[in-house]
């Protein structure tokens, strides 16, 4: 028996009350008219919604253990499962902690970017954002899990949009990711429907069997392509990223930060559970898409976003389109379609948030001092807030894959599988990748620490407030930490890739 | 205040009308077409028609616009509140069986019919809320007093 922290009744509904929590604490903080309370609502319900995902995770840590939620008390294949083994209980609880970690940073942020009287209902869009997301990664249905990803969207959308204050263009960024995306979401559902019309259900295990025994089926096949499309476009899959710099370049800072640490990584899970374990991996369609399909986008996403990105002169616009080639080495890991590579791909996963929140955190930081974004005003930045520059900057060398950060882990597990797979040619697409963002990284860096201030000048050091520097300080320190001692997470994206290539949905 | 007499004794006299029938179209939703989702159509509509009669700052006046935010979120909250009952009277989330003490199907009634019962709060405060904010055409209901 696993040792639990939480007692046995609260445990055993976990898995709804991990999803519920959030969702129904967003309504009491649309209701209130105070921004403060609303943010306390949010890191409350974030905070039992992590405790909840830690219990799940140690739960999960047997082998091969799954466990089992009947919505309703409906029994699965015919009500609602929520179905968590170590893949997705690994993705709850990166969910939890980076969302726990940008909400403390979201306090200073929002009072910054978002107009009084909408604060709470910032929140409590987000609330419903981070629900949706969190049901995404938890729910064993087909259709719900559609519902999830609508339902988190949708919310998306509405917290992109309110970046409009700083800039303007956040609408229409907001509205092109609200085009996109429902155009992926209509093509998911599209894919749901031809599974469902071939197996009649929608349970997601139940569909794994019925596709297993059916060996070979057009409609099936068809299906898949259409989900992949649909979540595709969902998880930046280059060349469907289109959305994403602009969303992440004009969107609240807080948000940007909690996007980029989260909405593309369950994409990508979602992805991972059709393609292994509703879809079976070795059967001739799905290795093909992997093949000739995930690993040539992957490829060309690294080495296409990352020399976008060297031309990018807004900051935020730059680590976009970098996240756009990090999803590329995630992809890559996937397409190898080895318990190896799909571990790598988890572990870039995970290492991703780390890199991403602390940059994307400290960029919050520097324009809640300052109010910049182009790479341009960052001269001097060093001197005048050396302890967030060097967050930074530890975040950035994680991002190119310096040794003793977790880019390295990352990289180094991505390249053994790769060698192990007979992919030499995969190992320098992920070098020359490396490489430009060596030059992409480097520009910046330049500016905060080398370029003299010129007349753009800072004047005194300021002082970045707690709420800021604790976050910023636990992912830039997680960076180091993890770079060194990496078994922690190593072991659990081996256990997350051991569960969808062995065990997973298929009972 | 408007010469149309007729119009506006007419649906002084269909506005509650209006409001049975959505009540009667949310309880027949367990069983028989209709439901929360129809019957908060319905009400929303019968505000609608008070404030296409009799202007829209009596409407206002009437069914402010905060109660319309307040209801969005109310809605929900009855919806996911039935929920966190079941889980207390032991049951899964969402489980409307264990809401009769007897555990017989009349307990999938009273759940249906509560859940329901928070998507007519939902639906009607969002029908009003997308009027006003569309009629008004000045800030949507949510920020409509600082």
């Amino acid at each position: 028996m696993e040792p639990q922290v939480l007692p046995a009744a609260l445990a055993a509904h976990a898995p709804a009350l991990l999803v519920m929590i959030p969702l129904i604490m967003s309504a009491p903080a649309a209701m209130i008219k105070n921004g403060r309370v609303a943010w306390a609502i949010a890191v409350l319900s974030v905070l039992a919604s992590l405790v909840l995902a830690a219990e799940i995770f140690l739960a999960t840590r047997a082998d091969g253990a799954i466990i089992s939620y009947a919505m309703g008390g409906w029994e699965p294949p015919f009500g609602i499962e929520y179905r968590i083994d170590a893949l997705n209980a690994a993705l709850l609880l990166l969910l939890g902690s980076t969302g726990f970690l940008a909400l403390m940073f979201a306090g200073p942020s929002v009072a910054d970017e978002i107009a009084r009287g909408k604060r709470s209902l910032f929140y409590s869009a987000f609330l419903i954002c981070f629900a949706g997301l969190s049901g995404v990664a938890s729910t064993g249905d087909a259709f719900n899990l559609f519902v999830f990803l609508e339902i988190s969207s949708i919310a998306t959308y509405a917290i992109i949009a309110m970046g409009w204050r700083n800039d303007r263009q956040a609408l229409t960024a907001s509205f092109n990711y609200l085009v996109m995306g429902t155009i992926g979401a209509t093509f998911f559902v599209i894919g749901v429907g031809f599974i469902y019309m071939t197996t009649g259900t929608l349970n997601m295990a139940d569909q794994a069997q019925a596709i297993a025994a059916m060996n070979g089926n057009r409609a099936v096949e068809v299906g898949f392509a259409f989900i992949l499309v649909g979540i595709g476009l969902k998880a930046a899959l280059f060349p469907l990223h289109q959305w994403l710099p602009n969303a992440y370049a004009y969107a609240p800072n807080f948000v940007t930060t909690f996007l980029a640490t989260t909405a593309t990584k369950v994409a990508f899970y979602v992805i991972i559970r059709y393609s292994y374990d509703v879809f079976s991996v070795h059967t001739g369609f799905v290795s093909n898409a992997m093949i000739w399909v995930i690993t040539p986008l992957a490829i060309a996403g690294m080495l296409v976003a990352s020399t976008q990105a060297l031309f990018q002169n807004n900051v935020r616009r730059l680590f976009a389109y970098s996240s756009v080639a990090q999803v590329g080495y995630m992809m890559l890991g996937l397409g190898m379609a080895t318990s190896l590579g799909l571990a790598a791909g988890m572990l870039h996963l995970i290492n991703h948030a780390m890199m991403k929140g602390a940059l994307f955190m400290a960029l919050g930081a520097f324009a809640l001092s300052y109010g910049i974004r182009r790479i341009e005003d960052f001269k001097g930045l060093g001197q005048a807030m050396p302890v967030t520059s060097a967050a930074f900057t530890v975040g950035a060398l994680s991002l190119v894959g310096v040794p003793f950060t977790v880019g390295f882990i990352s990289k180094f597990y991505l390249i053994q599988a790769a060698l192990d797979a007979g992919w030499w040619w995969a190992v320098a697409a992920i070098l020359i990748s490396s490489v430009i963002a060596v030059f992409y990284v480097y520009r910046i860096l330049v500016a905060i620490w080398v370029t003299p201030q010129g007349e753009t000048d800072k004047g005194a050091p300021r002082r970045v407030p707690l709420a800021i520097a604790v976050p910023l300080g636990v992912l830039a320190l997680a960076n180091l930490v993890f770079g060194v001692y990496a078994d922690p997470i190593v072991s659990i994206a081996r256990a997350a890739a051991d569960a969808a290539v062995y065990g997973g949905v298929t009972p | 205040m408007s010469p149309y007499v007729v119009l506006r004794v007419v649906s002084k006299l269909l506005i509650p009308l209006i409001f049975l029938y959505g009540f009667y179209v949310h309880f027949h939703g367990e069983y028989s077409p209709g439901g929360g989702f129809a019957a908060g159509v319905v009400v929303g509509v019968g505000v609608i028609l008070y404030a296409l009669i009799f202007g829209l700052q009596a409407a206002r006046k009437a069914v402010p616009p905060y109660w319309a935010r307040i209801g969005m979120a109310l809605g929900a909250l009855i919806f996911a509140g039935v929920g966190f009952i079941s889980l207390f009277m032991g049951g899964n989330y969402l489980d409307y069986t264990v809401l009769d003490p007897n555990r017989t199907y009349l307990g999938q009634h009273i759940g249906i019919v509560a859940v329901e019962f928070g998507v007519l709060v939902s639906v009607t405060a969002v029908i009003i809320a997308i009027f006003y904010a569309f009629a008004g055409r000045e800030r949507p209901a949510g920020e409509a007093e600082d």
